[in-house]
């Protein structure tokens, strides 16, 4: 089956991104595809780089990053909620012109129509937020 | 259209306080570019989102509830309000804001957008669905 995932939380505040890791990599597991992971409201958070949590800590993004370079997912961060955020990849940072960017590797800054999209090309869209 | 899906865009959160409500609404105007089957439902505190005469001057926070009135234009015209939950909350259909849509077939007559369901009706809507969105 063909599913993608929407992460509406933030990570280490709200359980959802964790339970969207594990639920993509028993997807995975079972034989499914993942389509697109995309990221909404704060869950766009979980695409920065300049995260250091403790090293007994779960590092959430760093694991989003290893999850799609093993299994080739794209990770999709709104570029609405990610501008609000300050997650920035280069093109963001020439556009708005900041003078740095975040993006972690392994994520793409696009836009809302690539949820709407990936719900139009999935079997199931599954939702984790509150 | 056969080979279109059916999104329901769940809206259950009071309009401030939260962003949820608001980016919804931009999905739902992003979304509508996609001609895809696109209805509303509003439930529990989701329902405040359409209260007529909103005013948040003194909140610092953007009123974007005039953009609601913009959705016939948009072609998403079945609005679904829960019963239970206007109900629960003391409103009436009277306390929302006239959501209409101009049906294109019938010579651009101007159409209520808005049906107030029952949860059990709702739930049914539900269960026709391609996809789901929960706000």
């Amino acid at each position: 089956m063909k599913i993608s995932i929407q992460v509406s939380e933030g990570p280490y505040n709200h359980e959802a991104s964790v339970t969207a890791i594990n639920y993509v990599k028993a997807a995975l597991e079972a034989g499914h595809e993942i389509f697109r992971v995309f990221f909404y409201h704060d869950g766009v958070n979980n695409g920065t780089k300049f995260a250091t949590p403790p090293q007994d800590d779960m590092n959430i993004q760093k694991t989003w990053s290893e999850l799609a370079a093993a299994h080739n997912i794209d990770l999709v961060v709104c570029v609405a909620a990610a501008q609000r955020r300050g997650i920035v990849d280069q093109g963001e940072m020439e556009r708005n012109k900041k003078d740095g960017m975040n993006i972690m590797d392994g994520f793409r800054i696009s836009g809302l129509g690539q949820l709407i999209e990936a719900g139009i090309e999935s079997d199931r869209l599954v939702v984790f937020g509150d | 259209m056969s080979d279109a899906k059916k999104f329901m865009y769940i809206n259950r959160k009071a309009p401030y306080g939260t962003i949820y409500a608001w980016e919804s609404l931009e999905v739902v105007l992003i979304g509508a570019a996609f001609d895809q089957e696109v209805s509303l439902a509003f439930v529990d505190d989701g329902v405040y989102q359409l209260m007529k005469g909103q005013d948040t001057s003194e909140v610092g926070i953007k009123n974007f509830s005039p953009t609601y009135s913009a959705l016939g234009d948009y072609d998403v015209n079945k609005i679904y309000i829960e019963k239970e939950s206007l109900e629960a909350r003391g409103l009436t259909l009277d306390d929302l804001q006239h959501l209409v849509w101009e049906d294109e077939d019938e010579d651009w007559a101007e159409k209520d957008s808005i049906r107030v369901v029952t949860s059990a009706e709702l739930a049914e809507l539900f269960d026709t669905q391609d996809i789901v969105l929960s706000f």
